[in-house]
């Protein structure tokens, strides 16, 4: 009974998920394995050109390229989401919701007004510079817009709220007796948050490292805005198959490789986390 | 196998979006891009010939391709493409031959309209507008220049202030052209050759940019850009010093063009719609608005002067556009394209 009421419930997500996700992604699946017709269009004739073309050198490096942008960005994001987590966590409680809210406000407008603001503050002729200027700094000042940092730091700013909320969820949860247990133990403020708060915690974190590069690596308008053009990552280069080079069959390939990877990161991603909290459960559990 | 269950798919996709179509009306449709068209243009259209015309429309050329051959042509009437769009549309069969009685302003055209290289005799496209790509730069902050190679190989002054667009064939066309090859050379070893070159240039590049290059001369923060002519135009508007310039080695001539649908079942109201925009009025709003040349003599007659000296690129003659050589489609070749600006791309 209670089963088929669950089944009831499940069913209109599974079906949206079907017919927008997993038809799709099939769609997608079957292109790859046909030819760019010679006007553009698709040529129906089996191959694995597009699939071995993946492997290229060239792709490859740009595929190593973007997975080095992606994690450079996840690292940042993790340290800096996982410290403004720390810290919305040890504010008083009533206070929290607040600064959450602050963390996730960004969000509230589009991605690419947010990333816009980033060239108005970079640029040359922009607002950091003129603010620089200002307070007496003179000389060529170093081209900050149009740079790979510049592409890591607009990744890190707009997918950062997903570390903070995934760090916060663990945090908060935190049960206070036990950092005080530890320093009874004679640990001190920093072997306690090395040994018992950070293992506790870092699942969180490791949620939200994947989240933020797994959407990272796809992105291309970062790359394209922040970047100038100059630093192509995957995301660039299928949406220049689809859109540029109307070859959608590489685009395809390309695109299959990509979820894969992503499949892959988000699976061991739930494996690790599973464990850490089966493994805390038979040690006694301990965020209750 | 897969292929057919694919379009089967697809089809039966389309059905029911034509299905839920056909119950509210049926519309003669126009896509084009934004802005491309004056805002009350479709409008007219309708009370002077009592169609019910609808323009929809496209961000590039290549949405409206894809949607053209994943439909085969269904579902729209008349598309505003580039020139070697036009030209893939007529050989896959999707592209209208064109009966010239059914389109009596063609007779505004330039007679020299009449023989672009993609499609002489306008058989199966007709012009609505045209210009070059050419260097766009501030007058004020660096010398005027005139070849290629003072965007390819600049001056210590102006490295990191320079852009190039990011379109495929424009930012081979750069490299072509300063070497002295076809816009539409398919050559493998020429290919390299200018890629070698293309990726020289990439470290004095301020940035790839095809949308807001002219807002960054406005700025200052470029002070040479790689520009279609009627966007360096929009430049100029916001600061005189700006000036167009086409190298010594040439330039392509890009044609935007409007083509009627072989799948369309309003023939009659889409030679209508393409005939009224010959109108010379109705023309001229595109040169007037959107400051690109449009191949309509009547049109460009009746100019304000002022428009004409203020936008100078504006006054060039059609003799003098059709010296350079348009961008046609290269068909397989555009693999080895695609793979040439990836490897721009991704060189360091």
């Amino acid at each position: 009974m209670q089963d088929r009421k669950s089944l009831v419930l499940v069913a209109p997500a599974f079906a949206w998920l079907t017919a927008f996700m997993v038809v799709p992604c099939l769609l997608i699946l079957a292109l790859a394995f046909f030819r760019r017709g010679i006007y553009g269009g698709i040529d129906y004739t089996f191959t694995l050109e597009n699939v071995a073309m993946v492997f290229d050198p060239l792709y490859a490096r740009i595929f190593l390229k973007s997975a080095w942008i992606a994690g450079l960005a996840a690292s940042i994001a993790a340290v800096v989401g996982y410290a403004a987590a720390y810290a919305i966590a040890a504010m008083p409680r009533r206070h929290q919701p607040a600064l959450l809210f602050f963390a996730i406000l960004p969000f509230w407008s589009n991605y690419l007004v947010r990333t816009y603001a980033w060239i108005v503050l970079l640029n040359r002729e922009g607002l950091i510079v003129a603010i620089a200027r200002w307070l007496g700094v003179e000389g060529a000042l170093p081209q900050m817009l149009y740079t790979e940092g510049a592409v890591v730091l607009g990744l890190v700013y707009n997918y950062l709220p997903f570390v903070i909320l995934a760090a916060y969820a663990p945090l908060s949860r935190l049960n206070p007796e036990i950092a005080e247990a530890s320093r009874d133990l004679g640990a001190g403020g920093w072997t306690t948050f090395r040994r018992v708060i950070l293992p506790i915690t870092l699942p969180g974190v490791a949620t939200g490292f994947v989240f933020v590069f797994v959407l990272s690596i796809g992105n291309f308008v970062t790359p394209a805005l922040l970047g100038g053009g100059q630093f192509q990552m995957i995301g660039n280069l299928v949406y220049a198959q689809f859109l540029t080079a109307n070859d959608w069959p590489f685009g395809s390939a390309l695109s299959m490789v990509l979820i894969a990877v992503m499949l892959v990161l988000l699976t061991a991603q739930t494996y690790a986390n599973e464990r850490a909290s089966t493994g805390r459960q038979a040690s006694g559990g301990v965020d209750g | 196998m897969v292929g057919i269950s694919c379009r089967a798919v697809a089809i039966a996709g389309m059905a029911l979006g034509l299905t839920a179509f056909a119950a509210s009306a049926d519309p003669l449709v126009i896509s084009n891009w934004d802005g491309y068209l004056a805002p009350d243009a479709i409008k007219q259209f309708n009370e002077a010939t009592g169609n019910s015309a609808e323009l929809v429309l496209h961000a590039t050329n290549e949405e409206i391709m894809g949607k053209l051959i994943a439909a085969k042509g269904k579902g729209y009437d008349v598309v505003f493409v580039s020139s070697p769009f036009a030209e893939v549309l007529h050989n896959l069969g999707l592209a209208e031959e064109l009966d010239h009685s059914k389109l009596p302003n063609l007779k505004n055209l330039y007679p020299e309209a009449t023989t672009l290289a993609h499609d002489k005799g306008n058989t199966f496209s007709v012009p609505y507008t045209w210009g070059t790509t050419g260097l766009c730069y501030r007058s004020d902050l660096t010398p005027a220049p005139t070849s290629w190679n003072d965007l390819l190989k600049p001056t210590d002054a102006l490295k990191g202030k320079t852009t190039m667009l990011a379109t495929d064939r424009w930012l081979l066309a750069a490299g072509f052209l300063s070497e002295g090859y076809s816009v539409n050379e398919t050559d493998k070893a020429k290919l390299q050759q200018t890629r070698d070159l293309l990726i020289a240039a990439k470290k004095t590049l301020l940035a790839y940019d095809d949308t807001t290059f002219y807002s960054k001369l406005v700025s200052g923060e470029a002070q040479l850009v790689q520009a279609w002519d009627g966007w360096c135009n929009y430049g100029i508007t916001e600061n005189p010093q700006i000036k167009y310039v086409i190298p010594k080695e040439g330039s392509d001539l890009w044609v935007d063009t409007m083509v009627i649908l072989k799948a369309s079942e309003h023939k009659d109201a889409a030679y209508a719609f393409i005939n009224s925009m010959l109108d010379g009025k109705t023309h001229r709003w595109a040169a007037e608005n959107i400051l690109y040349k449009v191949p309509n003599k009547a049109a460009m007659e009746g100019l304000d002067p002022a428009l004409l000296q203020k936008y100078p690129n504006m006054t060039m003659t059609s003799a003098e556009l059709l010296k350079h050589e348009q961008l046609r489609d290269v068909g397989a070749a555009q693999r080895d394209y695609s793979r040439t600006v990836s490897e721009i791309m991704a060189a360091n």
